[in-house]
């Protein structure tokens, strides 16, 4: 009997099994993934997901038998009151569901349940998409560094030993120093005591014994491993640039913004924010919301308290510009905002907005996207073209050199269209 | 039994943690009472320990150590995955191969007690049963299949490297769909898997010398209408009717590349491979029941382990033999445990203590002494369905109250047609024989026709019995596959068995830009 203990052996035999799998049904898998993203908050959507599959695209079909109609013929134990002719009322399902044949191994299933790993999720969630070609890689100083491999070395720890150039270097200098080899001083030996045995010769005895000495002299004069022969591993440490990221949230939560306003505004967020975790090790969040003034807050206040009041886009611009010059130096950072809001200013201050956001804010962000939300069914004004007193402010400021990207969105369906259009490679190429 | 000498304090083992000697100890012990007490004869046994995540791999490689990749093993893999992490489904305790040596996987997390059940069952149970029984015997290749296994995986991946993924997959998803109908029923050659690599090498070579490029160049003849051979002529030379749809497929479809042939040739030797194991899942699972029961009431007795081992046996032993009744949540059919271990040790009490009912079923066995043999006998030359039609006594019909329900879909009630008395013994026997015949299962599916001078349109035929049709979405889906290795028109017909009347058809057109072009 053999015991072998396969524990060590490599893991993740099915991953490429998986992703067979995973390609093979991408179409629909896209599709759960970005029905699941409408279900979670910002920070955690990136945990993996179960998501449900049509078992259409994976099915495996074979020739089976219906599970329905003809005569079928089941043995069955566990009789308690039965006699023969008796008759049952048809359980429900039509009977097919009782008896070992059931329905064959299970594939008469509609949907197909599984879980997505997050790698796997996000991979989905955000393919094709690419961040617009501005990124600051600002090394941050003595922050982290890697070791990778650079060649060999005289010296070293025992661990990084090289055995392989080790073993070639000791081999290559005991064929040149010809070192004798153990079958050679085994075969001499031999040789000498089959002399010795036949008690033939003195003279030639002698002669083969001297031989003998000289070879087992010359095997332990040159070693079979010398010093000079090892070789180890080296190692260089290389720093490792680290890109960080802040992501600026900013929305308007006047009485004029509804729940459903905000949760569009949610949702534009939320992409953002992900998509930002996948470019870069570290985002941090900022959320800014304003009234007729602006304030930093948590999450949760953000997009569930609610807050009364005027309209003063400026006072969000100026919150975010104190809170980049106090905590996120923008030669340090790589600065992302987003702004949702309905589109209502104070006409007062929309002088003042551009202003803002022309001189202080677009120089130091890598990208400013202003998102403009409306009720679902409020296509009336803006869509005969009367656009919104923000929208014409930003309209203003836009230029083909400044990150300023605008959108409106109305409903759910297009968020995620409007983020894709965004943030496409080909955009992003261009 | 021979005696063994015992001492009471001679456990072979204590707690419930495992290590390498102990288990190698115990494997002593029971290889001792296996082979000289019980008379088994087994493949040299190797023992694997796997974690819980490899035994997942496994489980979606259809349990082989070895496979090829495609993605339907994602498949299983990723549902498996969710069950099991989720809680609603456990993992097998092990996981057997049928190959020389044979391995038997052991989960690292179990106890000391159920490794020893685990060995007992496994590496004794099933393997004494791969070994001995006539249909693996006759059928698979013990030594050959890792290697073969081998041969497959490469051949597979080199395909896909030089063929693409997709056109690769196109061919392995319609193989797959069809592999219930590639196997041979009926044995023809003893197919040797080692020969089978060394003709696959021979083939291709063959075809890389006397390729010719002139050939390309002999001007095609025209098609003209070549005189027409009769129906019966033509069926004999391309061996019609064949039920081994992907043999015919892998030898006549008419514009298949030599790779494409090769994988549905690996396929089907896969799926013959599986077909004893089919067929026998009550008497494989009852051998190595019985097995594991006798072994380890025997270390219990000769005080080899200790009594809370003991009871831990008993509780897993009971939970795996436990038979729900049919209108119990739990009751999903017959428990192939619980049927193949009752019948075993039915076997063993009519050969040694037979009742007068007994004598009279079974004159052959009753009262002929040494239950070990008798079961023994029936482990080497039955089958699930005829080892029910055999041994099935009126004894255990009555203490698992068997009965039988005919269910007519015309009619609005199920009728019991048979119960366990004295006049329904030899019915539900014959009826619960029949649930484990593959023959009478598996839907019986044809090729009747194909005319290769004309249109090529294939013509397939399922025998309806009892007016149970093919499930129709599945059945179309199945016939595109066809039609795609095929290359041109396939058409399903479902005949009546008895009245031969015509019930259904279905007919997939010819598919566009397949195969060679």
């Amino acid at each position: 009997m053999n015991i072998i203990d396969r524990r060590l052996n490599p893991q993740g035999k099915s991953l490429a099994n998986r992703q067979r799998f995973l390609r093979r049904a991408k179409e629909q898998v896209v599709k759960a993934v970005r029905d699941a993203s409408g279900k979670r908050g910002i920070q955690d959507i990136e945990n993996g997901e179960k998501v449900t599959i049509a078992a259409g695209g994976v099915r495996e079909p074979s020739f089976h038998r219906a599970s329905q109609g003809g005569v079928r013929d089941y043995v069955v134990p566990g009789n308690k009151e039965y006699v023969e002719g008796d008759t049952i009322q048809r359980p429900d399902g039509g009977g097919g569901g009782r008896g070992s044949e059931g329905s064959a191994d299970g594939e008469g299933e509609d949907e197909f349940r599984f879980v997505l790993s997050r790698d796997e999720f996000l991979d989905i969630f955000l393919e094709d998409l690419e961040l617009p070609d501005l990124v600051k890689q600002k090394v941050k100083q003595s922050e982290s560094h890697t070791l990778t491999r650079a060649g060999y070395s005289v010296s070293g720890s025992p661990a990084n030993l090289n055995l392989v150039r080790t073993m070639r270097n000791s081999l290559s200098r005991r064929i040149a120093l010809k070192r004798p080899k153990r079958d050679e001083i085994r075969e001499m030996e031999e040789l000498l005591r089959e002399a010795e045995e036949s008690g033939e010769d003195a003279e030639q005895i002698q002669a083969l014994r001297e031989q003998l000495e000289r070879i087992v002299l010359r095997s332990r004069r040159i070693p079979f491993i010398d010093p000079i022969d090892v070789r180890y591993n080296r190692f260089e440490t290389v720093p490792k640039p680290i890109a960080q990221a802040v992501m600026f949230c900013l929305m308007d939560v006047s009485g004029s913004m509804t729940e459903h306003m905000k949760d569009l505004a949610k949702r534009f967020f939320m992409l953002l924010y992900l998509f930002l975790k996948r470019r870069y090790r570290s985002v941090d969040i900022v959320f800014i919301r304003h009234t007729h003034e602006a304030k930093e807050v948590d999450e949760e206040t953000f997009f569930y308290s609610t807050e009364t009041g005027g309209t003063v886009v400026s006072t969000a611009l100026e919150e975010m510009q104190k809170v980049v010059q106090e905590r996120y130096p923008h030669n340090e950072w790589n600065i992302y905002a987003a702004q949702a809001s309905d589109g209502d200013n104070m006409s007062s201050d929309n002088a003042k907005s551009a202003t803002l956001l022309r001189d202080a804010i677009l120089p130091m962000c890598q990208y400013f996207a202003y998102i403009e939300v409306a009720a679902e069914h409020n296509m009336g004004l803006s869509a005969l073209g009367r656009e919104t007193e923000l929208w014409r402010t930003y309209k203003q400021v836009q230029s083909p050199e400044r990150p300023l990207a605008m959108r409106r969105v109305r409903s759910r369906r297009e968020i995620f269209p409007v983020f894709r259009e965004l943030f496409s490679r080909e955009k992003a190429g261009a | 039994m021979t005696a063994v000498i015992t001492r009471p304090d001679a456990l072979l083992y204590d707690g419930v943690e495992w290590d390498y000697d102990k288990i190698k100890r115990v494997y002593d012990a029971i290889e001792h009472i296996a082979l000289k007490e019980m008379g088994l004869d087994v493949y040299p046994n190797q023992i694997e320990v796997i974690t819980a995540e490899q035994m997942l791999d496994a489980y979606s490689s259809i349990g082989m150590p070895l496979m090829y990749k495609h993605w339907s093993f994602g498949k299983h893999f990723a549902r498996d995955e969710m069950m099991y992490r989720k809680g609603y489904r456990g993992l097998a305790y092990e996981i057997v191969i049928n190959s020389s040596p044979c391995i038997s996987y052991i989960m690292e997390e179990n106890t000391m007690t159920m490794q020893t059940l685990v060995i007992a069952h496994a590496a004794f149970g099933h393997n004494h049963f791969f070994k001995n029984n006539q249909l693996f015997q006759q059928w698979t290749d013990a030594e050959g299949i890792l290697d073969y296994l081998e041969f497959a995986k490469t051949y597979i991946a080199h395909c896909e490297e030089r063929y693409g993924h997709a056109a690769v997959e196109r061919v392995l998803d319609a193989a797959h769909a069809l592999m219930s109908q590639g196997v041979h029923k009926y044995p023809k050659k003893r197919s040797d898997l080692r020969t089978e690599q060394r003709r696959e090498r021979e083939r291709q070579e063959y075809q890389d010398q006397t390729f010719n490029d002139l050939w390309r160049t002999v001007p095609k003849t025209a098609a003209g209408p070549r005189p027409a051979k009769s129906v019966s002529e033509r069926k004999k030379l391309l061996g019609l009717p064949e039920e081994n749809i992907l043999y015919f497929l892998e030898k006549k479809a008419p514009r298949l590349e030599h790779w494409q042939r090769e994988l549905l040739r690996i396929v089907r030797h896969i799926s013959q491979y599986f077909y004893p194991q089919k067929q026998t899942k009550v008497m494989n699972e009852g051998c190595a029941t019985y097995v594991h029961y006798q072994i380890m009431s025997r270390l219990h007795e000769t005080g080899q382990i200790s009594e809370g081992a003991f009871l831990e046996f008993l509780h897993s032993h009971t939970s795996v033999v436990f038979q729900p009744e049919f209108d119990d949540k739990r009751f999903s059919g017959l428990n192939p445990y619980a049927l193949g271990f009752a019948m075993m040790q039915d076997i063993a009490r009519i050969a040694e203590k037979p009742t007068d009912e007994d004598r009279q079923w079974f004159p052959d066995l009753a009262g002929r002494g040494d239950g070990m043999a008798a079961v023994r006998e029936a482990w080497a030359n039955f089958r699930d369905e005829s080892f029910v039609l055999q041994y099935l006594s009126p004894h255990l019909m009555r203490k698992l109250k068997l009965f039988s329900v005919r269910d007519d879909a015309e009619d609005p009630y199920l009728l019991v047609d048979h119960i366990h008395n004295e006049r329904g013994y030899r019915d539900i026997r014959k009826k619960l024989a029949r649930q484990y015949d593959l023959g009478y299962l598996e839907p019986d599916i044809q090729i009747v026709d194909v005319d290769l001078a004309g249109d090529r349109k294939l013509i397939l035929q399922h025998r309806v019995t009892n007016g149970v049709l093919l499930d129709e979405s599945d059945a179309k889906a199945v016939l595109r596959h066809i039609a795609n290795l095929w290359g041109y028109e396939v058409q399903l017909i479902e005949v009546s068995a008895i009245s031969e009347a015509i019930l259904k058809e279905h007919a997939v057109t010819a598919p566009s830009g397949i195969g060679v072009g």
